[in-house]
């Protein structure tokens, strides 16, 4: 078990580095950086200036070792905008992403499961058919058109919740909806196959035949093997979820990680572009790795070879 | 309390199947009963309805399989139209059962001890560490040894022997008035298998429960059983004493069974054995008559119309139209199966 | 004589695998809705020229933000009303059926060809060669999509062609992740050992044992990933880094109308419900064929 985990880091850490070369060269050789920091109106003796203030002439895997080093100390430069540490920039962005990303799976979770059980005891009933139905539904909605609705519906017409900002928790709830229900199908269909392959086991007979009752049966025995996939999926899912919540956080205002980079992007400061990507990269990776620590913990076979 | 009391009577127990295809009847007419103390073999082969039979005492059918009976009296308990919550109450407490699958049959996220002990705590009031104590003398009991560490071990950890023994010990928990096995060696070696018989006969007389054991295999029921019903095509062919059915066989399919299947200690040595031609019939739709007729070397025109259950004495019946004379001259006349 | 014919009879009137595809095919719910509706809007927008009744790019200041038929302020000319800068809005969702079809398609072509290849490869060969591409797929996994591609568009600058190249060469990891493990399964097969000892070369092999066994996984993925890549470019240019103004893509309508949202909520409702139909039937296609084509599905 040790070994294995050891392996799954090292594997990891690769990935990370690996990343960071990407996102470092991606960026820099995309278009030219000292033109895009210089602005428009900039000519060519001060695109030259940009150049030498900021290192951008010396070569890339030099530009990329010095950043390199610098990340592991925790140094990620200075933002070309702020003329702040990247850092600090980071800082005061990050917590509205990790908690939206949180409530977003949260409520993903927390509709899904259910359903995905109700659906797998119910077979081919209304029930499972409008599972099923959402599940369809819900995968082909556009996170942003959705998003605007609920604004529409909730902010406006009822006035039930605030449209824009971050103070209280009502701010939270219609971004966690809109950005949560796009993993809900992937989660229900899921647990409803497992729950399904699950309740049919010669194990939950013996259970039943012990006179268990129902709600033991049920959540002990069935659920306790069947959710064992979706803390693998739900932790790949949370890891999109904080990847891709630039579309949720401008809408509502919301000053996270996406917000931040789709202002920095377009403000060409790709220094603070570039520290997003890797951390957003950073979370994937340890967030893939907890589920897989995770699957082995809760799956005796696995963890006690 | 009288020691030959009867702790389980079935009368006219039907199932029904609804399938796409029609209405599938698997278990027909079927009558038994069980006294404490007594082991009585349900025996046939497979497809008979056996299992299925268990499962409806039990009410552990699939949801759209329909039971209905006469009479379904567990210790003086009517069953039929019990209750789920009623059925949880008796089911692991009262009234055990234990599948023939031991590699599957356990949860493999929790350990042994929680899985044996959950079943205590469920059905009384202990407490954790008395019902663990309960599990450690059970494991005892069916011989395992280093009984408290396999408490902490995991199922996948175990040997299938292992397994099936835990499995009775887990039925014994709540000590049962009666335990129905289905099968519970066919997936084991054969030294195994001994073993497991041999365990169940000694618990049985210790703990004084009635026992159903279901098998295909005629030799089981030489070792282990009193009674025995045998078992065809969903209905009930025969049933009696082991002695009595085994010495003087007299449905032809019962005896055919023992002309064809070798019995260790009792078939005599050398002798030829014979094969019962044809198959089990299909148990879709209405059906009539005598579900052997197809096969039996003595089949007749009346044969086609249901054949009531002849009773010769308390628990010795057979389901044929011939007389017990005309059997009793046919299984010692002439090899009829060859 | 008539015991022979009837078991003749049986023989040749029991349809072929073919015909069995195909009769659960027209049966399945999903896949004939799906395909109908996809099918209509792809004829949409070939006859786009035909079917809109205005030029789609055509401003008229003097007719701006007039409603659809069912509003107050409506005008016959104008069914489903004008944008802001005066521009027919039932024909700028016609032209914007071409814009999505276009991109879902050649972004699914390219992507699909990028990750199929890696899965193939990696799936058929195994060992290096199958940790490297894994390698490879994990780090575009860990990757913010939606970031990436708008940092490049960004530095490159927004256009229809940009914004296909970049989804293209984002999109492949579900295709190299489900075709790798297809052709794990395909490649033990027994018709696989035997091309090999009768001595076919590799990318025969590929070509012609291999490909057709994968090949209904690979239409599965390639709708799903053909509606992802609708969603992204219309999620890119929603934000303003996708298509540029003015050409009517649904998502830069969404954005032009968001403004007024709150007073004409028909600018933004209808370009959002166009895509989700789109959407829902590229998505209920690819479902239908995974359904008609399980393996549990043939006999």
């Amino acid at each position: 078990m040790l070994a294995y985990a050891v392996k799954r880091l090292l594997l990891a850490l690769l990935v990370a580095i690996a990343v960071s070369v990407l996102s470092f060269m991606l960026l820099r050789i995309s278009g030219d950086v000292a033109t895009a920091i210089a602005g428009e109106s900039a000519t060519s003796a001060d695109i030259e200036q940009v150049r030498e203030m900021y290192g951008l002439n010396r070569p890339l895997i030099v530009q990329y070792g010095d950043w390199a080093l610098g990340a592991l100390r925790g140094d990620f430069g200075e933002s070309f905008y702020f003329k702040t540490p990247v850092t600090s920039v980071i800082r005061t962005h990050i917590a509205v992403t990790v908690i939206l990303g949180a409530c977003g799976l949260g409520f993903a979770l927390v509709l899904s499961i259910p359903l995905g059980v109700l659906a797998a005891l119910r077979p081919n009933t209304w029930l499972d058919r409008l599972a099923l139905t959402i599940s369809v539904l819900g995968q082909a909605l556009p996170t942003f058109w959705f998003a605007l609705m609920m604004i529409i519906f909730f902010g406006v017409m009822l006035r039930w919740l605030p449209i824009t900002g971050s103070s209280t928790w009502k701010h939270f709830v219609m971004p966690s909806v809109a950005l949560g229900y796009y993993a809900t199908p992937a989660i229900m269909r899921l647990t409803r196959t497992g729950m399904l392959d699950v309740m049919s086991s010669d194990y939950i007979r013996t259970a039943r035949a012990k006179g268990l009752r129902t709600g033991a049966v049920l959540f002990k025995h069935a659920l306790r093997n069947a959710i064992i996939p979706v803390v693998s999926l739900s932790a790949v899912q949370l890891g999109f979820m904080l990847g891709g919540s630039v579309v949720i956080e401008t809408i509502f205002a919301l000053h996270g990680l996406g917000f931040l980079a789709w202002e920095s992007i377009t403000r060409s400061d790709v220094a603070v572009v570039q520290a997003i990507v890797l951390i957003l990269a950073c979370f994937y990776i340890v967030l893939t790795l907890l589920a897989d620590l995770l699957n082995a913990y809760l799956d005796p076979r696995i963890r006690v070879a | 309390m009288n020691a030959a009391e009867t702790v389980l009577a079935v009368e006219r127990l039907d199932v029904e199947i609804p399938l796409a295809t029609g209405v599938l009847h698997p278990v027909r007419d079927v009558s038994f009963s069980v006294k404490r103390g007594e082991t009585l073999c349900l025996v046939g082969e497979s497809g008979c309805g056996k299992s299925l039979t268990a499962l409806s005492i039990m009410d552990l059918l699939p949801s759209r399989a329909q039971r209905r009976a006469d009479r379904l009296e567990f210790a003086g308990a009517n069953l039929l139209g019990a209750r789920e919550r009623r059925m949880a109450d008796i089911r692991g407490n009262q009234l055990a059962m234990v599948f023939q699958e031991p590699m599957t049959s356990l949860n493999p996220a929790y350990t042994i001890g929680n899985q044996m002990t959950e079943v205590l705590l469920r059905h009384r009031r202990v407490s954790a560490g008395e019902a663990r104590e309960r599990a450690i003398y059970l494991l005892e009991k069916v011989g395992i040894t280093a009984a408290e560490s396999r408490l902490r071990q995991y199922p996948h950890q175990l040997s299938g022997g292992l397994r099936q023994r835990i499995m009775i010990a887990m039925g014994l928990m709540c000590g049962p008035e009666l335990i129905i096995c289905d099968e519970p060696t066919t997936a084991l070696d054969v030294t195994i298998q001994a073993q497991i018989l041999s365990l169940l006969a000694g618990l049985q007389r210790e703990f004084h429960m009635g026992m159903i054991l279901i098998t295909h295999d005629l030799g089981i029921v030489a070792r282990v059983a009193q009674r025995v019903a045998v078992m065809y095509a969903g209905q009930i062919v025969e049933t009696g004493c082991v002695d009595e059915v085994f010495a003087a066989p007299l449905h032809p399919y019962t005896q055919g069974l023992l002309q064809c299947i070798p019995i260790p200690g009792k078939t005599p040595r050398g002798e030829h054995l014979g094969s019962i031609p044809g198959m089990v019939p299909s148990l879709m739709g209405t059906l009539r008559g005598c579900g052997f007729r197809e096969r039996c070397p003595y089949a007749f025109a009346d044969c086609a119309q249901d054949v009531p259950l002849v009773e010769l004495g308390p628990g010795r019946g057979y389901r044929c139209r011939l007389t017990p004379e005309q059997t009793g001259a046919n299984a010692a006349g002439a090899q009829v199966w060859t | 004589m008539l015991a022979d014919k009837a078991a003749l009879e049986e023989q040749v009137l029991e349809p072929s695998p073919g015909q069995l595809l195909l009769r659960r095919t027209f049966g399945h719910h999903g896949v004939t809705i799906g395909a109908t509706v996809l099918l209509a809007i792809i004829l949409m927008a070939v006859l786009a020229p035909v079917l809109a009744p205005h030029d789609p790019y055509h401003q008229d200041l003097t007719r701006r933000m007039i409603g659809p038929f069912w509003h107050a302020k409506h005008s016959a000319a104008h069914l489903l009303g004008t944008d802001n800068l005066g521009r027919d809005f039932l024909s700028r969702l016609i032209y914007g059926s071409r814009i999505s079809l276009a991109i879902g398609f050649s972004a699914m072509l390219m992507s699909g060809i990028i990750g199929s290849l890696l899965g193939i490869t990696a799936g058929y060969f195994g060992g290096r060669v199958d940790m490297a591409i894994t390698f490879f797929i994990t780090m575009r996994l860990s990757l913010p999509v939606i970031l990436v591609a708008l940092a490049v568009v960004a530095l490159v600058g927004g256009s229809l062609t940009v914004v296909i190249l970049v989804l293209g060469s984002l999109l492949w990891d579900r295709f190299a992740v489900v075709l790798r493990s297809a052709t794990q399964q395909a490649r033990n097969m027994d018709y696989v050992a035997a091309a090999q000892a009768a001595g076919c070369s590799t990318p025969r092999i590929l070509f012609s044992e291999i490909l057709p066994n994968v090949l209904n996984q690979l239409i599965v993925v390639a709708t799903l990933e053909m509606a992802h890549a609708i969603l992204l470019e219309a999620a890119l240019s929603f934000l303003g880094l996708g298509v540029q103004p003015p050409l009517p893509s649904w998502g830069l309508m969404v954005a032009e109308g968001k403004t007024f949202m709150f007073f004409d909520p028909w600018l933004i409702t209808m370009p959002g419900l166009a895509l989700f139909m789109l959407v829902l039937a590229i998505n209920l296609l690819g479902d239908g064929v995974r359904d008609v084509t399980a393996p549990e599905n043939r006999n």
